[in-house]
């Protein structure tokens, strides 16, 4: 498959933490939403760790999709040096 | 009842979003059925070994790892870490290897290599019928689920349908989702759709499983709330298991069948980019699953030791005004204990229904609901979407793998042989490749049949506990396909005949034992007995695992048997499909390219030391639990 996975996978993650971030960071007076956390904006802290790991995987995966495209414009080069 | 907020459905939302937008992205590499079916056979071994986990926690799974865990207690974890670690390491050793190694296209197609057309036939028919039910099981749970949350009822009671309508419209809007992206993306993108599933568990879950032991107060906090409420009445956990012993057996006589046989959790095998990836995927399924008891058993354990919600009413005075403030809580859950409600004969609304009770009074408790329960009760609003987005990842995950699997073993196993047979001619005139469109139509036809038995459930009200109706297809059909396989991989004198004449009988004595026995204290249907009753195990579980060892036993006796008075198998047959690649050999095979980073450098690792840390590690995981 010529696509690397964690590019969109990152996405997700990096979009999903950023709705909860803004989300936490909006609600951060109204206490009684975080009552059943303990009074921890979970929805904050939870959302920011999501965005860092999705950015992470988007930078994972930029570097891996760079290796397959290059994979593929050099694939018939690399199977005759193979051969050898 | 939870409030979905609409940050909660827009997280929802965006998983949903991605899982479509790659199947809309991989739709353009699809050139054949090959590319279709097994995504190319070009995928590093991290995707298929998280994608091997991914379609082995469907809803199914998901929800029933929490009952466990509310049922038998925090030791399940252990039973569900061992049950599947060991049977995993024990595939990627042995199993996977001879798979890939044999160049087959899907199980029944080994069995083809390995024995013959009618085994694979017989194999095939059996694994559609399978994947299938396990297809319209997961949705009819989520249906349940959703139904008991009122997930659904936002989008649908405006429109005037009835409950009824609306848990039909829960299974039929998320089957159709599958079908959209199964079609659109094919293997490939359900792979991807797994892979995304098993971070989005280990995202959603864990705030869970940390609030909730805060609230419960720590580790020990909880296995003693468990060991407490195993002695109350209500929550008397039906202890049909007995000894550990007992359960660990049990474990692996069912789930080896599972992990080593099942094409929809394989199906990832057979599109690794080569053998050495094919080998490693499961044992990256068995170093994921290492935690994952951790994440899925513990909230059934939390729920059932939290305080069991009663209706309250507080009067309290305010400048000469009396106030009553009454929380009104459904029957069903004041008569459940902690979170988990009593089961009642409802579907469609079970707050509504009868209270089922059992034969002494006390109410049966509807285990299958303690994970689901737990996520409104301590997520607040925007980690909440992340915790519903598990649960219906998780029913995707398991439902498209089913698809995707049908698909395959449809088209190479049944379409492509007999349009070999039919018409030779006419192949060679066509320029398209006809397979991929069949494989298109298979996931239809899969997806209409997986959501129409679903809906015919939903009306069932006397069915099984779910991991006992999921034992049982194992046992029915799983089970005497190991007995198959091992022979073949491991027994040279094994011949067709043999091979097809013991896995027919194998199932034939798993459904007279099915039809023989019933568990104590259930009714004769689904849950057995339907021939006649001659025996009463203890639980659905002890009956599975008779089942399962008659299939097997018979299955080896009658393949013994039938081989020996037939001619032995070719030495050509033999060549590619028998025994293993040795570990040396596969690594020599991968030449010297070293791959940099942490992350590679372990994975890099000889296979055989990955086994063994993941098997420590395994271990010590069920030491904590036990």
């Amino acid at each position: 498959m010529n696509l690397d996975l964690r590019i969109p996978m990152g996405m997700m993650f990096s979009i999903a933490g950023a709705v909860l971030f803004a989300f936490g960071l909006a609600t951060r007076t109204r206490a009684e939403l975080y009552s059943r956390s303990f009074g921890i904006n979970v929805d904050l802290w939870w959302g920011l760790g999501l965005l860092m790991f999705g950015i992470i995987l988007v930078g994972m995966g930029r570097r891996g999709q760079g290796r397959i495209e290059a994979r593929k414009q050099g694939g018939a080069l690399q199977k005759k040096t193979k051969k050898r | 009842m939870p409030n979905l907020a609409a940050v909660d459905w827009m997280i929802v939302l965006v998983y949903f979003f991605f899982a479509i937008a790659i199947g809309i992205s991989l739709r353009q590499f699809i050139a054949n059925s090959g590319d279709y079916l097994l995504a190319g056979r070009a995928l590093p071994a991290w995707i298929c070994g998280l994608a091997m986990v991914g379609a082995s926690l469907g809803s199914i799974e998901m929800l029933g790892m929490g009952a466990a865990g509310a049922r038998y207690g925090a030791a399940s974890a252990s039973f569900f870490g061992l049950g599947s670690i060991v049977p995993l390491v024990f595939a990627a050793l042995f199993v996977v290897p001879a798979y890939y190694g044999s160049k087959a296209r899907s199980v029944p197609d080994y069995l083809r290599l390995r024995f013959d057309a009618k085994t694979r036939t017989a194999n095939a028919a059996l694994f559609l019928l399978g994947a299938v039910v396990y297809a319209a099981l997961s949705l009819y749970v989520m249906a349940r689920v959703g139904a008991a949350l009122g997930l659904f009822d936002m989008m649908f009671r405006a429109q005037t349908l009835g409950s009824r309508g609306v848990s039909l419209l829960s299974v039929v809007i998320p089957a159709a989702f599958v079908l959209i992206f199964v079609l659109l993306g094919g293997f490939g993108a359900t792979m991807y759709a797994q892979v995304m599933q098993f971070f989005v568990i280990v995202a959603g879950l864990l705030p869970v499983v940390l609030m909730g032991l805060k609230q419960i107060g720590g580790w020990g906090a909880m296995k003693a709330s468990f060991s407490a409420a195993a002695h109350t009445g209500a929550g008397a956990p039906a202890s049909g298991v007995g000894a550990p012993a007992l359960a660990a057996g049990l474990g692996f006589v069912l789930t080896a069948g599972y992990w080593c046989t099942d094409f929809s959790l394989l199906q990832a095998t057979f599109a690794a980019e080569n053998a050495d990836a094919a080998r490693r995927a499961p044992l990256i399924a068995a170093a994921a699953r290492v935690l994952l008891p951790f994440l899925l058993v513990v909230p059934g354990v939390i729920a059932l030791g939290l305080p069991t919600p009663h209706t309250t009413e507080v009067t309290h005075t305010d400048n000469g005004a009396i106030y009553h403030e009454i929380d009104v809580v459904p029957r069903a859950a004041e008569q459940g204990q902690g979170l988990i409600p009593a089961r009642t004969d409802s579907i469609a609304e079970p707050a509504a229904g009868n209270i089922l009770r059992d034969a002494k009074g006390h109410p049966l408790l509807d285990y299958e609901m303690a994970t689901a329960n737990l996520l409104p009760f301590n997520l607040p609003t925007g980690l909440l979407g992340l915790g519903i987005a598990v649960l219906l990842a998780c029913l995707v995950g398991g439902v498209s793998s089913r698809i995707a699997a049908v698909s395959a073993v449809f088209t190479y196993d049944l379409y492509e042989p007999w349009r070999s047979k039919g018409n030779d001619g006419a192949r060679e005139q066509e320029s398209k490749d006809p397979s991929l469109a069949v494989a298109r139509w298979a996931v239809v036809g899969a997806s209409i049949l997986a959501a129409g038995l679903a809906c015919a459930m939903l009306s069932v009200h006397n069915m099984p506990g779910l991991l006992d109706l999921l034992a049982l297809t194992f046992a029915v059909l799983n089970a005497p396909l190991l007995a198959t396989v091992l022979l073949g991989i491991f027994w040279k004198r094994a011949t067709g005949n043999g091979a097809f004449a013991g896995l027919l009988a194998g199932v034939a004595a798993a459904l007279l034992h099915y039809g023989v026995t019933l568990p104590a204290g259930e009714t004769r249907g689904v849950a057995g007995g339907w021939i006649t009753v001659l025996h009463h195990p203890p639980s659905g579980l002890r009956q599975n695992l008779g089942t399962a060892l008659c299939a097997i036993l018979v299955n080896v006796l009658v393949t013994v048997i039938v081989s020996l008075l037939t001619a032995p198998p070719p030495a050509a047959r033999l060549a590619g499909t028998l025994g293993a690649p040795s570990f040396s050999q596969l690594h020599r095979e991968k030449g010297g390219k070293r791959r940099s980073g942490y992350i590679a450098v372990a994975l890099d690792l000889n296979p055989a030391a990955l086994a063994g840390i993941v098997l420590l590690a395994a271990i010590a995981v069920s030491l904590i639990f036990l």
